[in-house]
């Protein structure tokens, strides 16, 4: 995982509550058996007119011009501003890989469904929570702005506004430190092997059935 | 000090390492497998030069994938007709046999869906930790278990190390109180349930279970009100251990054999929450008001009684939940203060981790017995949940009963849930459906789902619109 580095990126504004992830990457996608390729296919229903299969050369396919991903005030869009519960559903982690695939590096909302959030910090993307009234005008002013952009500054957990205002951002200390450092979880568990084989051990002896 | 929660009981007993910041290692007892979330993982696994830390605590089965119809399930894994599709369940048969994970392949009698044989196979048992890289993992809650959905990255660490990094979640105790009446299933409890705290409700608690009308549901009526939960937001639900409990799980195939029934018994039977355990948040509903439930919508929580009107947004003073209510409706082809009896649909579709298990088979053929499926209904097909599941009702004639009232009666798998496979809606079709969410396009692109009880399911297609099942 690329470590998660200080950046300025455009805001594009996803303005629904309740945003899934089967609208984020839907089903026939799932199909595929690798990791990356799935950013042409982000939010595939509400982006192109057709119905979008695996395997399609999506350069051609008609673009369905109301939707926010096809205006060009945001194209190259870093930071998705979304409203609250986004991400709920399904656990595919097929999301966060299409998000992360499109360029998407932060998403700002009022709050995540868990299993999404917990997905996207696996993936280098980061989910920041902020109060509704603070993402509310954010919403604002990035619809009043063509250009918005927001530096999002992980060490400080800060978020800076175009006009030099700072909001600030709640985050769990491992995760920020497995992001900046870009650490593997895997290798990161594999460290405490002893207390793995200690437990085992001693549930053996409390509850052999499940052994 | 006030007692233990069941959620506390279960994650206690779990942990390898408490990190001291509200997460903690904890081992998981059971992974299961399948062919959608776990291909990546595999790959990463065999990229990192690493094997499962402990093969036998996993069990693994394609179901998102595999076909229904009897001639394309017939021909095997080669004669699925996706080339996409045929790969990934490929993919999964390659991947079991070269890191020795049991798997029942496609045309095994025990294969089905994760949710379904994971419990039929006593794979699931309580007291255990229960991963699946899917979200209805919830579904084993039911058991006393604390069970959960993780994505693929979870998927490959728990392949490798047997264990998860967590965070503790606050503990939910929803009571269903009172006896509920006939004709009200565990589906439209949970449906109720959903509809009042919302699909957010739950999020970042763990969800307990009980209350009088909870006690009464059977241990497959219980599966369908967990595998609910991530619904409302939860990804786990639980129920406390019973006597139904230990009966559902004795005998079966990878429940504790003789030499521990007994000390797992006792075991089992302190999985319930302590008289004077606190919960962080607790909510009752009265189970002696509820009715029939049927979402009006595009997400779980847009639900109302039968026997009540589409919503009106222009009612609701929210304008974020307005508009809300508004692309709703719209993309569902409805209007405001239509009468639910009012709606008619053009395809049925029973089946799903939350909906396939014999009692729900039994339930929508005691409807269907002697009548027939309504003319305008374009299709109306029944799903088992396993090999199992289908041999089990087979026995019992109820695949019968379905083909003489003009339902189809198909071969274990989602299927049309998420209609990953080749059932699905056609844009602008409207299904009366026993699975688990009305998303925009989850039964196909344009395709608008109601979600119903397997019985309610069955009245739909037998009147050709919504009717309370009491009615028919």
């Amino acid at each position: 995982m690329d470590k998660f580095t200080t950046f300025t990126g455009i805001v594009a504004p996803m303005d629904r509550p309740n945003v899934d992830t089967d609208a984020i990457i839907p089903k026939q996608f799932l199909k595929s058996i690798k990791r990356s390729g799935f950013g042409p296919n982000l939010f595939d229903e509400w982006r192109y007119l057709d119905h979008g299969e695996p395997g399609m050369d999506n350069s051609n396919r008609p673009l369905n011009s109301d939707f926010v991903l096809n205006q060009e005030r945001y194209t190259g869009a870093q930071v998705l501003l979304a409203r609250e519960n986004f991400g709920c559903g399904s656990s595919r982690e097929h999301a966060p890989w299409a998000l992360e695939d499109f360029g998407f590096k932060v998403i700002i909302a009022p709050s995540f469904a868990d299993i999404f959030f917990n997905n996207s910090f696996k993936n280098g993307l980061l989910p920041i929570i902020l109060d509704a009234d603070v993402v509310d005008a954010l919403f604002k002013e990035v619809e009043a702005t063509p250009g918005y952009s927001l530096k999002v500054d992980l060490e400080n957990q800060t978020i800076s506004k175009p006009n030099g205002n700072d909001i600030s951002f709640d985050i769990d200390e491992f995760r920020k430190y497995r992001l900046i450092n870009g650490l593997d979880d895997i290798g990161l568990t594999l460290q405490q092997v002893d207390d793995i084989k200690a437990y085992e051990a001693k549930r053996k002896q409390q509850a052999p059935w499940l052994f | 000090m006030a007692g233990k929660t069941l959620y506390d009981k279960l994650w206690d007993a779990h942990v390898v390492r408490d990190n001291g910041d509200g997460t903690a290692l904890l081992y998981i007892d059971r992974h299961l497998v399948h062919e959608v979330t776990s291909p990546q993982a595999f790959e990463g696994l065999r990229i990192a030069g690493r094997k499962p830390w402990r093969v036998d605590a996993n069990l693994a089965t394609p179901d998102h994938n595999v076909p229904t119809t009897t001639k394309e399930r017939h021909s095997g894994v080669e004669g699925i007709v996706d080339p996409i599709s045929r790969l990934q369940v490929e993919t999964l048969d390659q991947n079991c046999e070269e890191f020795g994970i049991t798997e029942f392949k496609m045309n095994d009698i025990r294969q089905g869906i994760v949710h379904v044989i994971g419990p039929e196979e006593g794979a699931t048992l309580p007291g255990m930790t229960v991963v699946c890289g899917d979200s209805h993992t919830s579904t084993h809650g039911a058991f006393g278990a604390l069970a959960f959905g993780i994505g693929t990255s979870e998927v490959e660490h728990t392949l490798a190390t047997q264990c998860l990094v967590q965070k503790k979640s606050r503990a939910m105790l929803v009571s269903v109180d009172g006896k509920a009446p006939e004709g009200v299933t565990a589906k439209d409890i949970v449906l109720a349930v959903i509809g009042k705290i919302g699909t957010a409700g739950g999020t970042g608690f763990a969800i307990e279970f009980g209350g009088e009308a909870i006690r009464d549901l059977s241990i497959e009526g219980r599966m369908t009100l967990c595998n609910m939960a991530i619904e409302a937001g939860a990804r786990a639900g639980m129920v406390a251990v019973d006597e139904k409990t230990i009966d559902y799980v004795k005998g079966r195939p990878y429940a504790p054999k003789e030499e521990y029934w007994e000390q797992a018994v006792a075991d089992w039977q302190t999985l319930h929450s302590d008289t004077d355990a606190q919960f962080d948040e607790v909510v009752h509903i009265d189970a002696t008001a509820l009715k029939p439930q049927v979402t009006w919508g595009t997400s779980p929580e847009m639900v109302v009684d039968v026997s009540s009107k589409v919503p009106d947004p222009a009612s609701i003073d929210d304008s974020v939940k307005s508009d809300g209510m508004k692309k709703a409706l719209a993309y569902m082809g409805l209007e405001a203060n239509t009468p639910i009896t009012d709606i008619t649909v053009d395809k049925v579709f029973i089946g799903s981790c939350t909906n396939s298990r014999i009692e729900d088979m039994r339930a929508a053929a005691t409807v269907a017995k002697g009548r027939k499926v309504a003319d305008n209904i374009k299709l109306a097909m029944v799903v088992p949940g396993s090999g199992l599941v289908k041999q089990q009702a087979e026995e019992e004639g109820l695949d019968k009963i379905f083909v003489e009232a003009g339902f189809e009666w198909r071969e274990p798998g989602c299927s049309m849930c998420l209609a990953m496979n080749a059932d699905r809606l056609e844009p602008g079709e409207r299904c009366a459906s026993t699975s688990n969410r009305n998303f925009e396009g989850r039964q196909g692109q344009g395709g608008r789902t109601h979600l119903v009880s397997p019985a309610m399911a069955a009245a739909a297609a037998i009147a050709g619109h919504f009717i309370d099942v009491q009615d028919l």
